[in-house]
């Protein structure tokens, strides 16, 4: 029922939504709930396990009853709690967790056999059969019990990431958080004022209280100008910080579009890394429930929040409303009301010494002890001075006292401190280094206080920061506490719910604590008390209490749960935002690229960079017709591919040689310039990193080479090597791969190609087999490098990148003139297979120069990485898998990478494995597959028969064992 | 976690890579033998407490720094460039 001339809601624009179908009106500034409330609906959702019909409890982000489903199709967000959403014309809200209509859901059979249901059930009743677990209980159970669905298909919701920095982050925008922000920004501080509501001021929307004379919510819109005029506060509204983590790092998730009609430039939701030098966590305190008999009907709910109803939205939830409470702070629910006009029945109050605080019928030292009423409530029973009396109402409001929200404090490992006077947990103090607590979620409830305590926070922070704080005058406010009385649950006949959001009542936990899980955390784990989207912030006082008390132990000493982060939940798109698909992935692509993609050549991923699978030719239809047509272009011909995304690496200074002696196993300072020489890279731990080759420009300079795959890996190790190890050296070194554009040219035909293209030609006498140095391509200054991959007769010329276009797309129109082309990924690994070169497939991290044959490559005649430990026993030797060539011999002619290897007439099992493929190939040269791989003791057998096995593809195969290099082992046509 | 790189400043511990304790810096002689460099390679303390990492500042300047840090509060207690432990010199 809407009350006239009360509330903050823009009465000036009415909005119209939907809620399981119906249509109903509200204002903006309306949340579903209050929105709901105002047209009388109470009955929002069923209860997890019993489907009880279950109304609105809260007014904030910790509501346990009232989750909805919101929007539709597969853009719908499920347990979407209606007291944080607020409407826009056109909202769809649905209510979940039932079958058939609400208010007649099939499932609350549930309710009528809550024996059944009861803490630990499912290890109690679904033991045996095992089989009927998956195939009937655990279907049948997840039917019934659980809360909103997903829509089964890709969110299309936009969500973001974002960082933000500040100097002081004031999580919370009560009177605590306000004075200290607005202290903090007057001391010239960088101040975030964040605040899960959609405006500023906390509970003093709430209240009908007065500060510095005026009424609280005029106070705060004075304060949100003085804040802007500082021009130092970044205020985000719809923000609720989730986590306290590592360094002054607070995660924060913003509802940016959540509350308006879908509007494609805004996400829904950003998720916030925010870097605040110091923080003050002014969270506020949330209301408890009480666990009486029957507390759960539509209609129960907490007094603060009925305040927040009639104050914040002018609506009052029900007609004849009564209140039940334990403390005095409760009380001026009953005064608001009874001010607003609406009926105060009763106020309960189970204090003996209890005194009324206006004119309304107190009965101190009573309880309710059991409600009725089918779809919402009907009437309550309250016991007192040992009669029973029933009392007419619709609407109880209910106060167990206050828990300051400590939660924040608790994620970084503390534990909270029980304090006695409000009968709460308060932070431990330090518990976040950088953050202070301060007022109400520190135990400080008057308003007075927490005003004090915003601005002595704010001191506190500003002086870490070594900033002086400026005089901040604390305006006129209430500096009432009022007492509390330690009121946790009402024993009586029935069921008295602890976490609504879960079905635990007060029995659960008994039974628990008797089946002896006295620990909390394993109280919590039988019962899944705590374990709702709420995580326990309506019932871990009182389930706390009421395990103490089971266990004869008192709170402090029980202790709670651990607090963990997300505060409130998190959606997994808003973290994973920008993560789908490619997401933020870079795409590294060769100058070659749109020329290669034009060609029609698939892409295939290296790392971060694309590279062309093949280059299809006309009439091909499938790859292998490619593949093989490029390696009999590049056998017989010429062939042309970019080879620009192996890393390359510029290293100059008068101890660069002698610096890639103590990296490189073998010699480079004995290496002459215009020369380029084959490099094997250990780690220290004498197993193999990285190969490639080295070329030597000058006495100073050399270009490195590493494999595509390792690049990032040999960096970071030559960094190490240099900083750490070997810095009397002097030596640079900067990675030039992006800076060079450097292309294959392997085959017969190569030198052909580019006598037609440089400008000064070259022969063999002047450019012999590994020769380097500089050449000028049409006038422009590049490097010529003869070297081959392929075991043709080949060179690698690179040039300037901003070149690298123009000289792919001549390179490659030159060689078609010859009978040749350009060739991809495919072809280049028959290539190399055919040569028996190796990729990281063999040098996979657990190999040893020994085991690919490269032993004698370590130099004895110095000291580099790897070497020592590369001598150790066990690193060499015949028990070592060792670097082999396969070739098929029997009927079956496939190979595979990955099969394992055995003897012909060993049976295919682990004990028997003698090695295993990493490579294969079908070679077009020898017309038949080839293999490589680790054999144990392999050299030794070359000639020997083995049996490769891959049980994945169920495969087979016979082959001959050899020596890894297949085609021209005596390199005679790469020198021709 | 947080890191202040001496020559970025402070900064995400995601631009930092981890290699391990300090003990890397002492790398032994080759002749050290079998004990110094099964040390050196394998053996590490897991303190619960105060310890020095060696960590790589890629995604910045490419300095190897020296962390110390405490592994139960996650508090970075100094960092220092490698180089300057090392005697080596400064880019420049
Ligand atoms: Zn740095």
């Amino acid at each position: 029922m809407r009350i006239e001339g009360k509330g903050l809601i823009d009465r000036a624009h009415p909005v119209r939504f939907r809620f399981d179908g119906v249509s109903y009106g509200g204002f903006e500034g309306d949340t579903v709930a209050s929105a709901l409330l105002a047209n009388g609906v109470r009955l929002m959702g069923r209860s997890f396990k019993y489907h009880r019909p279950r109304g609105v409890l809260t007014a904030g982000s910790e509501e346990p009853n009232a989750l909805m489903e919101i929007g539709t199709g597969a853009a719908r967000t499920p347990n979407v709690r209606a007291t944080m959403q607020e409407i826009y014309e056109g909202l769809e809200a649905r209510s979940q967790n039932r079958v058939g209509p609400l208010h007649r859901d099939l499932l609350s059979i549930n309710d009528l056999f809550p024996g059944v249901l009861g803490a630990g059930f499912y290890y109690k009743t679904f033991m045996w059969p095992r089989a009927f677990w998956e195939k009937l209980y655990e279907p049948v159970i997840r039917r019934a019990a659980g809360l909103g669905a997903l829509s089964g298909q890709p969110d299309p919701g936009r969500y973001e990431k974002a960082f933000a920095h500040c100097d002081l982050l004031v999580i919370g925008a009560g009177p605590t958080g306000l004075m200290a922000a607005l202290t903090a920004a007057r001391a010239g501080a960088d101040v975030i004022l964040a605040d899960e509501n959609a405006r500023l001021g906390g509970r003093l929307l709430s209240e009908t209280e007065e500060i510095g004379g005026k009424p609280s919510a005029l106070w705060v819109a004075d304060m949100l100008d003085l804040l802007r005029d500082t021009g130092n506060v970044r205020i985000m509204t719809r923000t609720t910080i989730t986590g306290a983590y590592d360094g002054g790092t607070y995660g924060a998730l913003e509802r940016v579009g959540q509350h308006r009609p879908e509007t494609p430039d805004l996400p829904l939701e950003c998720f916030w890394r925010i870097h605040a030098g110091q923080a003050v966590l002014a969270a506020g305190a949330l209301e408890r429930p009480l666990a009486f008999p029957m507390n759960d009907r539509p209609g129960i709910m907490l007094a603060g929040a009925v305040r927040t109803y009639l104050n914040r939205y002018g609506v009052a939830p029900g007609r004849n409303i009564t209140l039940f409470a334990c403390n005095d702070d409760a009380h001026r629910t009953a005064l608001d009301l009874i001010e607003a006009g609406i009926r105060v029945t009763a106020v309960i109050d189970s204090r003996a010494d209890a005194t009324a605080q206006g004119d309304y019928r107190l009965l101190a030292g009573a309880q309710v002890i059991h409600s009725k009423g089918r779809r919402a409530l009907r009437e309550i029973t309250v016991r007192h001075k040992g009669r029973q009396d029933t009392i007419l109402t619709d609407c109880l409001a209910m106060s167990g006292g206050w828990n300051p929200s400590v939660h924040l404090t608790c994620h970084m490992n503390a534990r909270p401190i029980w304090n006695d006077r409000i009968k709460g947990f308060v932070p431990a103090p330090g518990a976040v280094p950088g953050l202070t607590a301060a007022g109400a979620c520190a135990g400080i409830y008057a308003t007075h206080a927490c005003l004090t305590a915003g601005v002595d926070a704010a001191k506190t922070a500003l002086k870490a920061l070594g900033k002086s704080a400026p005089g901040v005058a604390v305006p006129a406010a209430s500096d009432q506490t009022g007492a509390v009385q330690a009121l946790w649950y009402v024993d009586g006949k029935g069921r008295a719910w602890l976490d609504f959001a879960n079905d635990v009542t007060t029995k659960d936990i008994r039974l628990a604590a008797r089946e002896n899980f006295r620990s909390v955390e394993h109280m919590k784990r039988y019962t899944t008390q705590g374990m709702a989207p709420d995580q326990g912030k309506n019932s871990n006082m009182a389930a706390l209490a009421l395990l103490a008390d089971a266990t004869g132990r008192g709170i402090a000493e029980t202790g709670t749960t651990t607090y963990r982060p997300p505060y409130v939940p998190v959606s997994i798109s808003a973290m994973a935002a920008g993560a789908g698909g490619k997401g933020f992935a870079p795409e590294r692509f060769t100058t070659s690229h749109a020329a290669t993609v034009a060609r029609g050549a698939p892409m295939i991923e290296a790392g971060l960079w694309y590279r062309p699978g093949y280059f299809p030719a006309r009439g091909e239809t499938t790859w292998r017709q490619s593949c093989d047509r490029e390696v009999a272009m590049v056998r017989d011909a010429v062939g042309i591919c970019d080879v620009s995304t192996l890393g390359k690496i510029d290293i100059q200074g008068p101890d660069a040689a002698a610096f890639l002696d103590f990296v490189y196993t073998n010699m480079f300072s004995t290496l002459k310039p215009g020369r380029v020489r084959y490099g094997l890279m250990l780690r220290e731990d004498g197993h193999v990193m990285d190969d490639g080759t080295t070329a030597r420009l000058s006495d100073t300079h050399f270009v490195m080479t590493t494999t595509t795959a390792a690049a990032g890996q040999v960096m970071t190790h030559l960094d190490f090597v240099h900083q750490a190890l070997r810095p009397d050296l002097d030596v640079r070194f900067i990675s030039v791969t992006e800076h060079w554009a450097q292309f294959a040219i392997a085959g017969p035909r190569s030198r052909d190609l580019l006598n037609s293209l440089l400008d000064s030609p070259i022969d063999g006498e002047s450019w012999p087999f590994m020769a380097c140095g500089p050449v000028s391509v049409h006038g422009v200054a590049g490097r010529l490098f003869r070297i081959s991959f392929s075991g043709e007769h080949a060179y690698e010329i690179a040039v300037p990148a901003r070149y690298g276009d123009a000289l792919f797309r001549d390179l490659v129109a030159r060689a078609e003139t010859l009978g040749g082309g350009p060739y991809g990924m495919e072809a280049l690994n028959v290539l190399r297979i055919e040569k028996g070169f190796i990729t990281h497939a063999e040098i996979h991290g657990r190999v040893t120069a020994f085991d690919i044959g490269m032993e004698r490559m370590i130099s004895p005649g110095k000291d580099c990485i790897g070497k020592t430990a590369s001598m150790r026993a066990g690193l060499t030797g015949p028990e070592r898998e060792q670097l082999v060539g396969l070739k098929p011999v029997g009927a079956v002619k496939q190979l595979t990478s990955g099969a394992h290897l055995f003897e012909p007439d060993a049976d295919p099992v682990r004990v028997n494995d003698l090695g295993y493929v990493t490579s294969v190939c079908f070679s077009p040269t020898f017309g038949t597959y080839l293999g490589l791989g680790f054999l144990k003791n392999g050299r030794a057998r070359h000639g020997d028969t083995v049996k490769h096995v891959d049980h994945l593809r169920g495969l087979e195969t016979l082959c001959e064992i050899c020596d890894p290099v297949f085609f021209d082992p005596e390199g005679a046509r790469v020198r021709g | 976690m947080r890191i202040t790189c001496p020559l970025c400043g402070d900064r995400d511990s995601r631009e930092f890579s981890i290699r391990g304790h300090e003990t890397y810096l002492d790398r032994p002689a080759p002749d050290a033998g079998e004990a110094a460099w099964d040390n050196y390679l394998h053996l590490r303390d897991n303190p619960a407490g105060e310890t020095a990492e060696l960590w790589y500042h890629g995604a910045g300047c490419a300095a190897w720094l020296r962390v110390r840090r405490n592994t139960l509060t996650h508090e970075v207690l100094k960092v220092d460039l490698v180089r300057d432990l090392t005697g080596g010199d400064h880019a420049d």
